[in-house]
Parts: structure tokens; sequence; C-alpha cells
């Protein structure tokens, strides 16, 4: 394809960022220089427009580097890549961590969402405010800027902030509990000190998390120690039908969100007649409130590697991608850390553990978009294209990535594969009630002493959970708990005692979700934070369909409104409005994010009786 | 000898319920066209029969017996035993909100009879939700003598960026840029158009229900009072540039070609031209020419 460019060259260092990814040009048609043989020989065709799909990998090498993406460097990957540019602008422009102004190296994102507003994240805001003026704009130095962030996956340790320093050794590093002082510092140019890891504690009756905090989360010997790559010999003895007949008969519903079987969703795409199949572990963590994926991702890297291997060699896949939001560094690392041992002990490769098949994983880095965790959004997004969701049906199973038949499992649900091949289904299936079997991860935060990863079988009852967690703060007591993160629905007193199973929380039209349970005492501004998830929201809407594009910010239109207007019936009117934009919303959009946006704001309103709704 | 020619595999006939009555449409169609086939009128307005549908506006969303959510009738395809609801309670409400949501933030006052009618027909009224809701209201572009862009106009049915991609002129001169409320039409780094890799074929203008884009021809007119599309007739004739054989419709007032279109069910353009046969007709009224 002819790629016209007509912005300036990009700087040495910016092409150094782009070949220091791709390697250096090989001739004219792929925006090296023109040399003789460019005149007769055209090198523009299918090979070069097949590696569309790494224009997120050249993007964050960019911003990386030169801590924006420039119109020059834009262009520059464009000629490199065979991507026109105003489609590449499009792709780059969609992700919130890629800059397109030009902007300090250094970046603070301090999170205010929903936890972190509950732990002081406004206060701490305000005082970044007052210290170093707003959001998004370079202080006086001019060589930091911080910024407001969506959840960054701390909410053990609110309030939280990421930093990342662009430059030839560009670096990330979090703060958490984040504090003016600690954040000033940072803002003044002195690099924040190592973080301590801190992982859930590991406890006699863990299953899922038995090896966080046990195992060197380093060292493929340390795992295998510990019973590591056990359940891929046993799952090698099976053979694939065996695997997949075992993973059915456990039970196992998917820990994502949509809690779909994952027996059946494999043997699908085992039986897919197209070639060739993908395995795509999807850890795109973001929905406010959950950082199970994160703690798993940091302490057991080498157990969702052994699981997508053997999920993937079940069902006949030689190419896996893990998916890691970009706001996970160490997990990246981990995970990272934990391939290439794999690797280097023949567990991935072209003989994978000497059984003749092959797999191998190639991490990809998601750039700052909620809807990527959406499985469609996160095929577009690892093709090199705007996250946006597509339509089903096709379903995966069938059409998925580069429109194959494609295996999506959440980081939680291969973890829970390995207890299964390593203890047999039966045993596995003991645990939990008959149609939620095994134990399930929740992410506690907000009011609660100890907030953290807390596992439990299935069935576990919400006060429980609360009460593993330590319980509220002495004095105080429960206003609600936001079951589910921002797509899912806040639940009150009264509703503690429900079992967390899929089909429990269903019964009193709640949703265990992605696992996040936000706990909120009397202290909490609920108003606030209601306004915080339609910002969200709006914010995270991929703008593809009408209903979420623009009933995201009606809804958040009318909220305002209903909570700051003190004639009853002109209230009234907007949360009518809004329970009509609500069911269009659920019923005419594209993917789940429109079709829950407006779920927590509605049981809020119900639930909580605020603004007088009854 | 001669050899056989593959035709393709004989499609099945399936049947389907629609509002009740029971329709056989071929394995393959999709519930928009089994609709038509039907006479069941049905909005569409990211739709069109030359491009491939992308089912963003969901404004022909139907109930499916079984689906926990509604489906784009557009873009989904019949299958047998499919009970279909085109005029249910709950697809009329998102209809509705559809229609409501997007005249609330989009000036859609050039849109067709078609669009007002279904306004009217679904009790759209978008001023519900209040003087203060945002819209997409912006300063038009004019950067080139061919033709103006008025975003504020633009519903972001993705139809300009499908005709100027792979449904029709592989220019790939527009995108989908941004996010959410924020998502827009751009070339890149929203560089004014004569930057861009824009070729002027027009088929972005062909296809945008909206009027956001328009021919300069068209604009100045309406501008300066004067576009009547009552005094207007339209003239088919072969483009005379070359061997192609696209048609044209010369749409001509007061004696002047205005703007030139083709049929969407032309054989030959499928409704898209190039440059030439879109904008290069002023030669036909040249003064010199007849003098």
């Amino acid at each position: 394809m002819d790629i016209r460019t007509t912005g300036g060259p990009p700087s040495a260092e910016e092409i150094a960022a782009v070949d220091g990814f791709l390697g250096a040009p090989e001739s004219l048609w792929e925006g090296g220089a023109r040399v003789e043989a460019d005149d007769h020989l055209a090198y523009g065709g299918l090979a070069t427009r097949s590696r569309r799909h790494l224009l997120l990998p050249v993007l964050h090498a960019v911003q990386d580097r030169a801590g924006w993406v420039s119109r020059g460097a834009l262009e520059y990957a464009c000629r490199r890549l065979s991507i026109p540019p105003a489609d590449a602008y499009g792709v780059a422009s969609f992700y919130a961590r890629f800059a397109l102004d030009e902007r300090p190296p250094l970046a603070v994102h301090v999170c205010d969402d929903i936890a972190c507003k509950c732990a002081g994240a406004d206060a701490l805001c305000d005082a970044l405010e007052k210290g170093f003026g707003p959001a998004g704009v370079p202080g006086a130095s001019g060589s930091a800027a911080w910024y407001r962030s969506p959840c960054l996956g701390l909410c053990d340790r609110a309030p939280a902030a990421l930093i990342e320093r662009a430059g030839k050794h560009h670096a990330e590093a979090r703060v958490a509990p984040a504090g003016y002082m600690s954040l000033s510092a940072i803002l003044g140019g002195r690099w924040p000190d190592s973080e301590t890891s801190m992982h859930a504690q590991p406890r006699k009756e863990s299953r899922l998390l038995r090896r966080v905090g046990v195992v060197d989360p380093t060292s493929i010997d340390s795992y295998v120690q510990a019973g590591g790559y056990a359940a891929l010999r046993r799952a090698l003895e099976l053979g694939p039908d065996g695997v997949i007949r075992e993973v059915t008969d456990a039970k196992l519903l998917g820990r994502g969100g949509a809690a779909f079987p994952t027996g059946r969703k494999w043997d699908a795409v085992a039986k897919a007649p197209a070639r060739p199949h993908f395995m795509v572990c999807n850890a795109d963590e973001s929905e406010p409130g959950t950082f199970k994926d994160r703690v798993l991702m940091e302490g057991d890297p080498f157990g969702i590697v052994e699981g997508m291997t053997i999920a993937a060699l079940a069902t006949g896949c030689e190419q896996g991608y893990l998916y890691v939001r970009g706001e996970y560094p160490q997990a990246r690392g981990r995970i990272e850390n934990a391939i290439a041992q794999a690797r280097a002990h023949g567990f991935l490769g072209a003989d994978v553990a000497g059984s003749g098949l092959s797999f191998d994983i190639e991490v990809r880095r998601g750039a700052g978009a909620y809807i990527c965790g959406e499985e469609t959004a996160l095929f577009n997004s690892i093709e090199g294209k705007r996250g946006e969701p597509r339509n089903k049906p096709p379903f995966p199973v069938a059409v998925g990535l580069f429109g194959k038949p494609t295996l999506v499992n959440n980081v939680e649900t291969l973890v829970n594969v390995l207890e299964i091949l390593n203890h047999g289904s039966a045993e596995y299936a003991k645990t939990g009630t008959a149609e939620s079997a095994g134990t399930r991860l929740f992410c506690l935060s907000g009011h609660v002493r100890a907030p953290g990863i807390y596992e439990v079988p299935m069935g576990t009852t919400l006060r429980a959970l609360i009460e593993m967690a330590g319980g509220l703060r002495e004095g105080r007591s429960l206003r609600a708990v936001l079951l589910g993160g921002a797509a899912g629905s806040f639940v009150t007193e009264s509703q503690l005692d429900v079992p967390l199973t899929f089909e429990g929380t269903r019964a009193i039209g709640a949703t265990l979700g992605s696992g996040a349970v936000i706990v909120f005492d009397d202290t909490a501004d609920l108003e606030q934070v209601l306004l915080r998830i339609a910002r969200f929201f709006r914010d995270e809407s991929c703008g593809q369909c009408v209903p979420c594009r623009v009933g995201t910010v009606r809804q958040e239109e009318a909220l305002k409104r209903i909570l700051s207007e003190r004639n009853q019936s002109l209230r009234e009117t907007d949360i009518a409005l809004l329970s009509d934009i609500a069911r269009a919303m659920r019923d005419a959009s594209i993917c789940g994010l429109g079709q829950t946006a407006a779920s927590a704001i509605g049981s809020a309103l119900i639930q909580l009786k605020i603004a007088g709704v009854n | 000898m001669a050899s056989g020619v593959f035709v393709g595999l004989p499609r099945r006939m399936v049947t389907v319920t629609i509002d009740g009555v029971d329709v056989q449409a071929t394995e393959g169609t999709t519930i928009l066209e089994a609709c038509r086939g039907l006479s069941i009128d049905t909005p569409t307005l990211c739709q069109l029969e030359n491009l491939t549908p992308v089912n963003v506006c969901r404004a022909c969303v139907v109930e499916v017996e079984g689906s926990r959510v509604l489906v784009p009738a557009c873009s989904r395809k019949v299958e047998a035993g499919m009970k279909v609801l085109t005029d249910s309670e709950r697809v009329r409400h998102s209809r509705r909100m559809v229609l409501e949501m997007l005249a609330s933030s989009v000036d859609m006052s050039l849109c067709g009879p078609q669009v007002r009618g279904w306004m009217t027909q679904y009790g759209a009224q978008p001023q519900r939700f209040g003087p203060g809701a945002a819209t997409v209201a912006q300063p038009v572009k004019i950067d080139n003598d061919l033709y103006v862009r008025d975003y504020s106009r633009c519903i972001l049915c993705y139809k300009c960026v499908e005709a100027c991609g792979v449904d029709a002129q592989n220019t790939f001169a527009i995108g989908v840029a941004g996010r959410g409320f924020d998502a827009h039409i751009a070339t890149e780094f929203t560089v004014a158009l004569p930057e861009s890799a824009c070729v002027y074929c027009g088929n972005c203008i062909g296809v945008c229900p909206t009027g956001a884009l328009m021919f300069k021809s068209e604009y100045d007119m309406r501008q300066a009072g004067t576009w009547d599309e009552s005094q207007q007739t339209v003239t088919e004739t072969v483009c005379p540039y070359c061997g192609v054989g696209c048609m044209l419709e010369l749409h001509v007032q007061d004696n002047s070609i205005v703007k030139v279109t083709s049929p969407l069910d032309h054989s030959v353009t499928a409704g898209h031209l190039c440059v030439k046969g879109r904008f290069g007709f002023e030669f036909v009224q040249s003064r010199k020419r007849s003098e």
C-alpha cells in the first residue's frame, strides 16, 4: 500500500524506539531509505500488511522512549507496518495511555476511582492541584505532570498511584498507599524506592492462592519443587478429550464475570474445524475494585503459564497471547520472565514437555482501555485496531482472534484448571455448591479493616466474607456493598446473608461479576461514588454504538441533576428519564459495557433510596 | 475439455417467524432483508446495501426469542425457527431512545423525510434530555474546493470510513478517532483534507445520511438560500471520462449541474464514483465551450 505521510520526519530517538522493536527496515517499502532495488521490486504486499498487529507494541515503544507519540513517530510506524496514518491515528487516540500531544517524560497517574475515593483520593488530588496545578498540565519545572486515572487495581493499598518515566531507561513504579508527601517528592524528580510486594496471606485452606507468597514467583525451579507442572503431565496423560472431560465434570464456570461453563467452551474450540486455533488469556483486569488477577500474576505467574499451556494443548492451539493491562508493570514483568523460563526448560516451544506438541505465548500490553477486557474488543486490540467490541454471533469459539477459532479464558479460570487436574474433577466439585463449584477469589476494598484478596468456597455468605476482612472499623455501621465493581450492583445490610454463588447473587438481582467487593460504611459519600461510576462509563465507552456512546453521557447528566435538584417533581422526571436510558442501554448496546453501565447507579437509587427514590 | 464452473453451494431456505407470520428466507440473509420482504418498515441509519453492516446505530434492533438482549436486524442472519418481534414495546422503546439520543446530540435537520418519519412514528422527543445536554456542535470544516465537512451533523454511522476504506475506495484517508462521546471522524492528527490521503472521490458524501458531508456547490447554495430540491431535475447519463461505464445522475437546478450521484443498485458503480465522474462536470456548463 502506498502510505502518504505529510508530517515532519521522526526524531532519531523515535526511529530508534520503533526500529528497536521491529528491527531496521530492509527497503523503502518498509519505511527505510531508498535503494536502487526499490525502484524495481515492491515489498508492500500481504507480508508487510500482516504485521499490522504490531501497531500497539510499536506505539508503546515510542511512548516509553519519548513520553508521547508525535505525528512524525506515528507516521514512521505507519510506513514500517504499512498502515494508513488516519487508521493508526484512530487507534492511537482510542487508548488513554497514548499521549498525542507533547507532555513531560514523567507522568504520575493518581487513581481517583471508587476504592481510592474511600481512602482519601479526592483530598490527595485537591492537594496535588494546589501544589502542582491542574491534572494534565505540566508543573512549573515542565518535567513532570500528574493525571487522574481510573482504577489501577491496587485497591488493597488505596489510594494508589502509577509512575511512568519515559526515556532510554523507561521505568514504571507504583506508590500505594500514596500520600501528598510521597507524590510531591516524585513530581519533584525523586524516583520512588522499590516497592515492597504485598500479597494475599496464604492460609492453610488456600487452593488458588496456594503458591502465592510461598513460591518464588521469579524461579521455575521453585515452582516445580512446589508441584508445578504436575498438572501439565497429568493433562498429557489424559489427552485433549480427557482434559476437556475433567474440566467439564468439575463444572468450572469462567471467573472473568460472565460465568460461562469452561468445559463447554474448550470443547467448542477443540471441535472448531477452521485452523489455526488461538488461545488468549484475558488479563486485562480493569473492573474498578478488582485486583485478583494482578495478585495471581505477581505471585503465581508460572501457574498461569501452565494453565494456558494445558488449555492450548486440549483445544489444539499453537499460539497463545496473554493480554495484560498496561497498568500492571510488575505482573507483566513476572509473566514475561515465567514465559522465558518455561521456554528455556522446554515447557513452551516446539516440543512442550516432550509431547511433540507445539505451543508458545506472547505477552501483549494494554494501553488504558477498560473495554479491552471485553473479549472481542481484546481481539481487535491484539490485531492492532481500536478496541471496539464486535457483534456476537459469531462467537469467539468459531470466529475470534484474526478471524480464527479462539479460546479466551480469564487468569483465575486457568488457575482453577490446575486444581482440577491435580486433584481430580470429583474432588474439585466437592467444594462450593451444586451449581457453582470450587472456590472463588474476592477482592475486598473500601471500608474494611483488612482489604485484600480472600479465597472462599462458593456459597460463603457476603457477611462472612466481610468478617474475614476484619469487618468495619470500630463504631461504624454498614451503608452498602458494591458487588461486582462498577458494572455490578449495590446491596445493603439486609442482603448480607446472600450466598456468594452465581445463582445466589442472581436471585437478589446482583452479580458476582469479577469478584470485586467494595464496602462502604456510614462515612462514605455515596453520591460522589455514583458520580464517579457515571464518569467512569462515560470515559470508558468505546463510542461505537449509540445507546452506550450517548447513553453514558445522558446518564451522567441526569444523575447530576437528580443529585442537585431539590424540586421533587422535576427530580422524578429525571429519575424516569434515567430509567428509560438504562433500559435502552441494557437492551440495545453491542457489548457488556453498555449493557451494565446503568446497573450500579440504578441499584443505588433503588436499594439505597438516594434522592428519595422508592 | 471444458471444466465445470463452481457457482457456490446451494442455499437452503429456512422458515422464520416475524411478528407471527411464517416466512421463507434464504439462509445467510439478514433479518432486515427478511423484514423488507414482508414490507415491514425498519429504521436504519448506519446500514446501506453497498457497505458491510457495522450495526452501530442500533436503530434497527429487534427482539429475537431466546436472546437476552435485542439484536441488530441489519447484520444478524436468519436461522431456522427464529422468532422475531419487530414492533414489541421493548423494540419501540430502544428505537425511540436511539433516535432521541442522536437527535439530542447531533443536528439532524438535513436528514431525509424517512428519518423524520421514524422520529414521529416512535414518538422521539429529543428535548427531554434538557437544554444542557451535551452535543457534538462544532465549526464547519471548509478546507478544499470540492466538499465541506460539518461534523456537528455527524451521527458516527461509520459509512464514510467504510466507503473510504475497503468497501469502496481503499484510500483510508479518514478513520474513527477518539473514544466514547468524543469519538469522531478524522484524518491523521485532524490535518486538513488536502494534506491527507484523500483523493476526492466523494464516495463519503455519497453515503452520508445526515448532510455532514456535502458538495461545496450544495453547501454554497444552501448558505445563499438558493438550494431548492423541488426545482431540481435528475438526468441519467454515462460518465464521459473513461471506458468503465459508470452511470451518473446529474442533479440540475436552474440549468446548472449542482450535484452528481450514482444509483446504489447500479451494477458497475454500486453508487461509488471517482473524482472525475463526481466533480469533473464544470466543462459541461463552461461558457468558453459554448462560445
